[in-house]
């Protein structure tokens, strides 16, 4: 641990071997999702070595992980900073920090190594079943692990809170986290009834991204908005709550959105659908304030990448989370676009811009800190960054919308014909292709920006310059 | 954002609103929990139907398959299979042949993996297919195609 001059407390450091294992983890995850984009079209591409269900669950799970990791540096970086004390056990951040990566290693090789059924039977998924849900696929002894890493954690974090100010940014980060913890909780409950089981593995996936995870992101960019902006705390904390008391207000019920056609009564169609159709406000407000910070900013921060992360996640997370969710949450039109490619462009976008966005804003602001080179990376190093941001948003919008046409003429062709005349779904798929081309172009230009954004890192130069970075960054917004 | 609305207000609307709609989705949820014995035809619950279900889960069926729309758009919906193929007359039949013969030797197709399932697990899984399509789903799919 190198304590850095700029840091405000030392112990914040610990947030650094978070953030890094985080990043490998995204790679890994960009990885994966081109290896399945290629499946997608070429149907026995490494088959049977990586058949397409692993490299889905290690795609998605190291999504979850990385984002987890990104969240617990966050905590790590800003808790501390907020209440103005030390983090109570950074020995502590450091042993489950290994606790975590470990096992979530051993999970991807599990996944990789031997089949699932067999990892199933060997970590002993008869006793308690509850794997092989989306999403929660881990064995039950990971995810057992992942609730002792969590409850370490908000230990943690939770002293440090307690012993120092609480500013409204702690509490509603601790309230995201807490949440987060509990939800996760549901993940142990698989009823036989498969009603019941996907009803309840909603309040694991639903009220974590639609919900408390929300928290955790309007808390981190207020964080961030505050340190870029010097904007009063006062109308930050206004707005923090104004974003998050609409993202629940309307995101609780709004769950009700998945339950149109699993088995549930009726009545969640026009609730889900009034309700999930007013979610895309606390998005929209985030954009507001966001962009409303900065124009009143007070000052101007030599670190002008993080601002453009900042920037960046709100109008993306706006638009996958917001727009593209709002597209296809009307039961009328869900109808019909229930598990097509919509939603899957819906979740590339969504996941990107809200989550991916916030945790690569955090560690735009913090990593320079922490490795010491004061309040920002250096001119050059933060212009490679940018180049990233661009190469992977860009690219993002694309695989978007390339996955939107595909859902498109998926319904058209699959979903809007009577039963007799609609075209079946692998010979749906077969039509596709031509799109499924271009989203892999698309990821590969993704991985090439993740490689810039992780080369920027590297860069040297002279110190951040507050003039050269803006007239950077009006260049880079044409 | 007119004067009078102050950090205080917001933080109000926040605590209350948010508590208001949780109590709300609980009263909701107890509802659907009580509603699901007759929407889901609990009472064809057979231990088999138990069983498949695990199997479902201990293959990772949904990593490439959606059930009732959800899961992975890799492979065709199951959640009406048992009607798309057949249905009491020859499902059975058509699906512990379509398990036999996986992966299929066509050069350049999806992929299904040999998952080498005993008679027993088959016919189990079957029988959660089979319960899973009478689940009142809303009319949902479209049509037989899912």
């Amino acid at each position: 641990m190198t304590a850095s001059s700029t840091l405000k407390f030392a112990s914040q450091s610990v947030a650094k071997p978070y953030f890094i294992f985080a990043l490998i983890l995204f790679a890994g995850q960009i990885v994966f999702g081109l290896i399945m984009g290629l499946q997608y079209i070429i149907g026995d591409f490494l088959f049977p070595a990586i058949p397409f269900n692993v490299a889905r669950m290690v795609h998605t799970n190291l999504l979850i992980v990385w984002l987890l990791f990104g969240f617990m540096g966050a905590a790590y970086y800003l808790i501390p900073e907020e209440a103005d004390v030390e983090l109570h056990s950074p020995l502590l951040a450091w042993i489950l920090f290994w606790v975590f990566a470990v096992a979530g290693t051993l999970t991807v090789l599990g996944y990789l190594l031997v089949p699932y059924a067999t990892l199933a039977s060997i970590t002993g998924n008869d006793l308690l079943p509850t794997m092989g849900r989306e999403f929660l696929e881990q064995p039950t002894i990971t995810k057992v692990g992942i609730v002792v890493v969590a409850l370490g954690f908000l230990y943690n974090v939770g002293m440090t809170v307690l012993k120092g100010r609480k500013t409204v940014i702690n509490v509603v980060m601790m309230t995201g986290l807490v949440g987060l913890a509990v939800m996760f909780l549901f993940a142990f409950y698989n009823p036989e009834n498969l009603v019941m089981d996907k009803f309840y593995w909603w309040w694991v996936v639903h009220l974590w991204v639609e919900g408390v995870w929300e928290l955790i992101l309007g808390a981190i960019l207020a964080f961030v908005l505050i340190k870029v902006t010097g904007v009063d705390r006062e109308v930050i904390e206004k707005w923090l709550y104004v974003i998050i008391g609409l993202a629940l207000m309307t995101g609780i019920i709004g769950t009700g959105h998945h339950y149109f056609w699993i088995g549930t009564p009726s009545y969640w169609q026009p609730l889900g659908s009034i309700f999930s159709a007013l979610e895309p406000l606390p998005f929209f407000a985030m954009v507001l304030f966001a962009f409303n910070a900065i124009n009143h900013r007070r000052k101007e921060h030599p670190n002008q990448a993080a601002v453009l992360w900042a920037m960046g996640t709100s109008v993306m997370a706006f638009l996958g989370a917001g727009v593209w969710g709002f597209l296809h949450t009307l039961s009328p039109v869900n109808y019909y676009t229930h598990g097509s490619q919509i939603t899957a462009a819906h979740g590339h976008m969504a996941f990107y811009g809200a989550y991916a966005m916030i945790v690569l804003t955090i560690i735009s602001y913090a990593m320079p800190i922490i490795r010491g080179q004061g309040q920002a990376a250096p001119n050059r190093a933060q212009i490679t960054e940018m180049w990233g941001f661009w190469l992977m948003t860009v690219s993002m919008v694309f695989i978007t919308l390339f996955l939107t046409a595909a859902g498109v003429v998926q319904v058209w062709l699959q979903r809007l014909p009577e039963s007799g005349a609609a075209l079946s779904f692998m010979d749906t798929q077969q039509q596709l292709n031509i799109f499924y081309w271009a989203r892999e172009l698309a990821g590969v230009i993704f991985l090439i920006g993740l490689l810039v954004y992780f080369a920027s890192f590297f860069v040297k130069g002279e110190a951040a310059d507050v003039t050269a970075m803006k007239a950077a960054r009006a260049r880079a917004q044409i | 954002m007119a004067e009078k609305f102050t950090k205080g207000a917001a933080r109000n609307i926040y605590y209350g609103g948010s508590l208001f709609f949780i109590l709300l989705f609980l009263a909701l949820t107890l509802h659907t929990t009580r509603a699901a014995p007759e929407t889901s035809h609990a009472e064809n619950l057979t231990e088999s139907v138990a069983r498949g279900k695990l199997v479902w889960e201990e293959n990772n069926c949904i990593g490439c398959h959606t059930l009732l729309g959800e899961g992975a758009y890799y492979a065709p919906e199951l959640g009406n299979v048992y009607v798309r193929r057949g249905g009491d007359a020859s499902f059975k039949d058509y699906f512990a042949a379509w398990m036999k013969i996986q992966p299929l030797p066509a050069p350049g197709r999806r992929k299904m993996p040999q998952f080498n399932l005993t008679d027993q697990q088959v016919d189990d899984l079957a029988e959660f297919l089979k319960w899973t399509s009478q689940i009142d789903t809303q009319d949902w799919p479209p049509n037989v195609e899912g």
